[in-house]
C-alpha cells in the first residue's frame, strides 16, 4: 500500500531525512522510533505534503500512485490521515462543519454524492461513540480551547470518521495521561482492520503496550537504522537510544 | 452548509466578475456636467413640485462652496464632476399593466440578477422595487402593504404623492449641508425608496430593493427614506451588483431613517460593485451617507453590511440615540481584496438617557488592499447611563495588504460606560495544512475559516442574504491566497 524508496527531505538547507526506505502492507502497524530529532516528525509532514520539506530525492507510492505528485488534500482523499502532534486551532469554524466539508471532500474525490444531514449527524454520533469522546467537543470550534487530551481525542475522532487506508500517529501520546492514552488507543484498536493500515511515531514503549506492533523501526539521523518485531521496542525501552547512536555514529 | 460551500466554490472558479455583462438599454439622459440648469432640468423631468426644486438648488449652491473630503485613509483619484451625466432613465413607455410590458431586455437583467420580480418570487414574500439607473420600473407588493398602511414606493412616487411626508423627514437626518456628497445627492438624486410604516405596524415581509449601475459614466445618487412611526417594525433589505466597466463610476447615496416611540428598524445591505480588475483598475467609487435617527424612545435601528465591492468605500452608518432608551447597532464586515480600499465603520451619537450601542466590525483584508475601520462613540452631557460596546476584528490574508482601527470616543457624561475590543489574526499556513490534511482545498479552507470569522455578523442577516453573503465573500477572497 506504501512503498518509500530511498526518500531524502530537507527544511531550508538542512537535509533530515537522508535515505528512507520502507514498505508498509494493508492492514499492519508500524511503530516508528527513536531519539529526538531523528525526523520521525518530518517523515510524517513529508508523507503528508507539507510544503514546509523539500523532498531532494526518492519516491513514494501509495495506492499505486506517485504520492509526491499528489496535493495535501488529494494526499488525504486518496486515505491518508495525520494524527497531528500539535493540533490547530480555527476559531469560528465549528467542528461539525468542518467534518462534513471534509467527509463530503472525500465522497466527491471518490465520485458520491453529499452525505445527507441527518446521516450525517447519526455517522458523529455512532463514530463518537466509538471512540468514546464527550460530545460537546463536536460541539465546539475545531480544537479551540480543547486540553491537551481533548485535541488528541479529536484527532481518533476525525480519523474514525474519514476512515483512512493509512493513519500516521505522529506522537499522539505526548501531553496525555495514563486515562487519555487508554481512550485514544482504545479509539485507534477499534478502527483497525485487514485493509487499514498504521504508523505509529513515538518516543516511548508505553503506547505500543495498547497499540500492538507488527514491525519496530528505530530512525536516526534520517535512516531507518534497524527495524524488527515489536520486542525492539521493549529492548529500546530497557536500553534507551544510546547503544544505537554509538553503533550508527558516522 | 458544505453543499452550499461547493456550490459556492464552483461558482468562484469561474473567475471573472459574475454581474459584468452590459444590457443595452434605450436611455434618457441629460448632458454631462453640472451647473443650476441641470439641476433645474432633473426636477422638472420628474415633474416635481416647487418645494423639491427649492431642496435641490439650496443643496447645490452650498455644494459649489465645498470641497471634496479628504480625511479618510483612502488614495482617491481626482473626481472630476463636470464628468458625469447626472441624469439617465430608461426610456419611458406608457404606464405599465403588467410584467409583459416591461422592456425584454430589462428583465433579462433582471433575470441573470435573479431578482425576483416576477409573479413566482411571490411566493418568496419578498417586495421588490427595483431600480435600474435612476427610475423605478416596477413596484411589486404595493397592494398588500398598502392595506396596512405602509408605503413602499419609489422616492419620485413618494414626492408627487405623500408630499407632506416628505416635506418633515427629507433631509431631516442627512441635512443637505452635512458632507459633500450628502451636499451633491440632495441636489442631484433621481430616485430611491421610500418607505412609511404606520403606527403599531409590524411589516409582515422583507422589504427588498436591487440598486444596479447600468449606463456609462451615470453617477448614481440614491435617495432612500425610512420612517417607522410609534410602535412599528420593519426590516429593509438593500443588495447591489453592477456590471464591469473600466471608467470609475462615482455612487454617492443617502439613506435616512426615523424611528419613533418604540419604533425597530432593521437595515441590512449586502454591496457587490464592481471592484476593479486585479491591477485595480476600474470599479465603483462608494461614498454613501447613511444615518439614522431614534427619536422615539425605547426605538432601536441596527444597521448589518456586508461589503465586498467597490474600489473605493467610504461609508459610516450611524445612530443618533435622542429617544431615552433608544438602541443602536452596527453589525459590519468589509472585504477587500486585489487593490480596493475601505474606509468604513460608524458612529454613535448618545443624546438620549439610558441609551445603548453595539458595534461589531470584521475587517478582512487581501492582496494589496487597505482595509480601514473608522468608529466614534459620542456620549453627550445630558445621556445619563449611556452604554457602548465595540468590537473591532481584523483578519488579514497574505502580507502585502493593511488593516487600520480608528476607533474615536468623545465621553461629556461620567455614568458612560464605553468599552472598546480590538484583535488582530492572520490565517497560518498551519490553519491551512491542517484543512488540506483533512481533505479541504485551500480555497475551501480559506473560505471556512473566514466564514467562522464574520459568522456573527451574517447571523444578523436574513436567511436568504446571509446565503448570498457567503457566496460574495468566497468570491471576493478567490485568488487571494496561493
Amino acid at each position: 500500500m506504501l512503498v518509500i524508496k530511498d526518500l531524502h527531505a530537507k527544511i531550508e538547507d538542512k537535509e533530515i531525512l537522508r535515505g528512507i526506505n520502507l514498505e508498509i502492507k494493508p492492514g499492519e502497524v508500524h511503530a516508528i522510533m527513536g531519539p529526538n530529532g531523528a525526523g520521525k516528525s518530518t517523515l510524517s509532514s513529508v508523507l503528508t505534503g507539507n510544503e514546509k520539506f523539500e523532498v531532494v530525492d526518492g519516491s513514494v507510492t501509495f495506492n499505486g500512485k506517485d504520492l509526491l505528485d499528489l496535493s495535501p488534500e488529494d494526499r488525504a482523499r486518496e486515505g491518508m490521515f495525520l494524527s497531528f502532534q500539535y493540533p490547530i486551532e480555527i476559531p469560528g469554524v465549528s467542528m461539525v462543519n468542518f467534518m462534513r466539508t471534509a467527509v463530503n471532500e472525500h465522497r466527491k474525490y471518490r465520485g458520491e454524492d453529499p452525505i445527507s444531514a441527518s446521516d450525517f449527524l447519526k455517522l458523529m454520533r455512532d463514530k463518537k461513540k466509538l471512540v468514546d469522546i464527550d460530545s460537546n467537543l463536536t460541539n465546539r470550534s475545531v480544537n479551540e480551547g480543547f486540553s491537551g487530551g481533548e485535541k488528541k481525542k479529536n484527532e481518533i475522532f476525525q480519523m474514525a470518521m474519514l476512515e483512512p487506508k493509512l493513519a500516521i500517529l505522529d506522537e499522539t501520546d505526548s501531553g496525555l495521561d495514563i486515562d487519555a492514552l487508554r481512550v485514544v488507543a482504545n479509539g485507534v484498536n477499534k478502527l483497525k482492520s485487514p485493509e487499514r493500515s498504521t504508523i505509529v511515531i513515538t518516543h516511548y514503549q508505553r503506547l505500543l503496550d495498547y497499540i500492538v506492533p507488527d514491525y519496530v523501526h528505530v530512525l536516526y539521523k534520517g535512516r531507518i537504522v534497524k527495524s524488527a518485531g515489536k520486542e525492539l521496542a521493549l529492548e529500546l525501552e530497557e536500553k534507551g537510544y544510546d547503544w544505537i547512536k554509538k553503533e550508527f555514529e558516522d | 452548509m458544505a453543499e452550499d460551500q461547493n456550490k459556492i466554490l464552483d461558482e468562484v472558479t469561474g473567475g471573472e466578475y459574475k454581474y459584468g455583462f452590459y444590457t443595452d438599454i434605450d436611455m434618457d439622459t441629460i448632458p454631462k456636467g453640472l451647473n443650476e440648469e441641470v439641476v433645474r432640468m432633473i426636477s422638472a423631468i420628474k415633474k416635481e413640485p416647487e418645494f423639491m426644486l427649492e431642496f435641490r438648488l439650496k443643496a447645490f449652491r452650498h455644494w459649489q462652496t465645498m470641497t471634496a473630503p479628504n480625511w479618510a485613509h483612502l488614495n482617491i483619484p481626482e473626481i472630476d464632476f463636470q464628468d458625469i451625466i447626472y441624469y439617465a432613465a430608461p426610456k419611458k413607455k406608457p404606464e405599465l399593466e403588467s410584467m409583459d410590458e416591461v422592456d425584454p431586455e430589462l428583465r433579462a437583467t433582471f433575470d441573470k440578477l435573479g431578482i425576483p420580480l416576477d409573479e413566482q418570487k411571490i411566493l418568496s414574500g419578498v417586495a421588490v422595487d427595483a431600480v435600474i439607473d435612476s427610475v423605478s420600473v416596477k413596484t411589486t407588493f404595493k397592494e398588500t402593504l398598502a392595506e396596512k398602511g405602509i408605503i413602499f414606493c419609489s422616492i419620485s412616487e413618494a414626492i408627487q404623492e405623500f408630499p407632506d411626508l416628505i416635506k418633515k423627514y427629507l433631509g431631516s437626518v442627512v441635512p443637505h449641508g452635512d458632507n459633500f456628497f450628502a451636499a451633491l445627492n440632495s441636489a442631484v438624486f433621481t430616485d430611491g425608496s421610500f418607505v412609511y410604516i404606520p403606527k403599531g405596524v409590524r411589516c409582515p415581509m422583507e422589504l427588498s430593493t436591487y440598486f444596479r449601475i447600468n449606463a456609462m459614466n451615470t453617477g448614481q445618487f440614491e435617495r432612500t427614506l425610512i420612517v417607522a412611526d410609534d410602535d412599528s417594525y420593519v426590516s429593509y433589505l438593500e443588495g447591489c451588483t453592477a456590471p464591469q466597466r473600466d471608467e470609475n463610476q462615482l455612487h454617492a447615496a443617502i439613506v435616512e431613517i426615523v424611528t419613533h416611540d418604540r419604533a425597530e428598524v432593521k437595515y441590512s445591505t449586502v454591496q457587490n460593485w464592481y471592484p476593479g480588475d486585479k491591477e485595480g483598475k476600474g470599479g465603483i467609487y462608494n461614498f454613501v451617507t447613511k444615518r439614522a435617527i431614534c427619536k422615539g424612545d425605547y426605538s432601536k435601528v441596527s444597521w448589518t453590511q456586508v461589503e465586498t465591492g467597490s474600489a473605493i468605500t467610504w461609508k459610516y452608518p450611524s445612530c443618533i440615540l435622542q429617544g431615552h432608551h433608544s438602541v443602536g447597532e452596527f453589525y459590519s464586515v468589509a472585504v477587500t481584496n486585489n487593490y480596493q480600499q475601505a474606509d468604513t465603520g460608524t458612529k454613535m451619537i448618545h443624546l438620549g438617557k439610558n441609551t445603548r450601542s453595539l458595534i461589531v466590525s470584521k475587517g478582512v483584508s487581501a492582496g494589496k488592499s487597505q482595509n480601514s475601520y473608522r468608529g466614534l462613540v459620542k456620549v453627550s452631557k445630558r445621556a445619563e447611563n449611556a452604554r457602548n460596546f465595540s468590537q473591532c476584528d481584523s483578519l488579514l490574508l497574505g502580507d502585502k495588504c493593511g488593516a487600520h482601527t480608528f476607533p474615536y470616543l468623545e465621553i461629556a457624561n461620567n455614568t458612560a460606560k464605553v468599552e472598546h475590543e480590538a484583535t488582530t489574526s492572520k490565517i497560518g499556513e498551519d490553519q491551512i495544512f491542517y484543512c488540506n490534511q483533512r481533505g479541504l482545498s485551500t480555497e475551501d479552507a480559506v473560505g471556512l475559516i473566514v466564514n467562522g470569522y464574520v459568522k456573527e455578523v451574517i447571523n444578523q442577516l436574513p436567511m436568504e442574504f446571509a446565503v448570498e453573503a457567503q457566496k460574495l465573500l468566497q468570491i471576493s477572497l478567490e485568488g487571494s491566497v496561493g
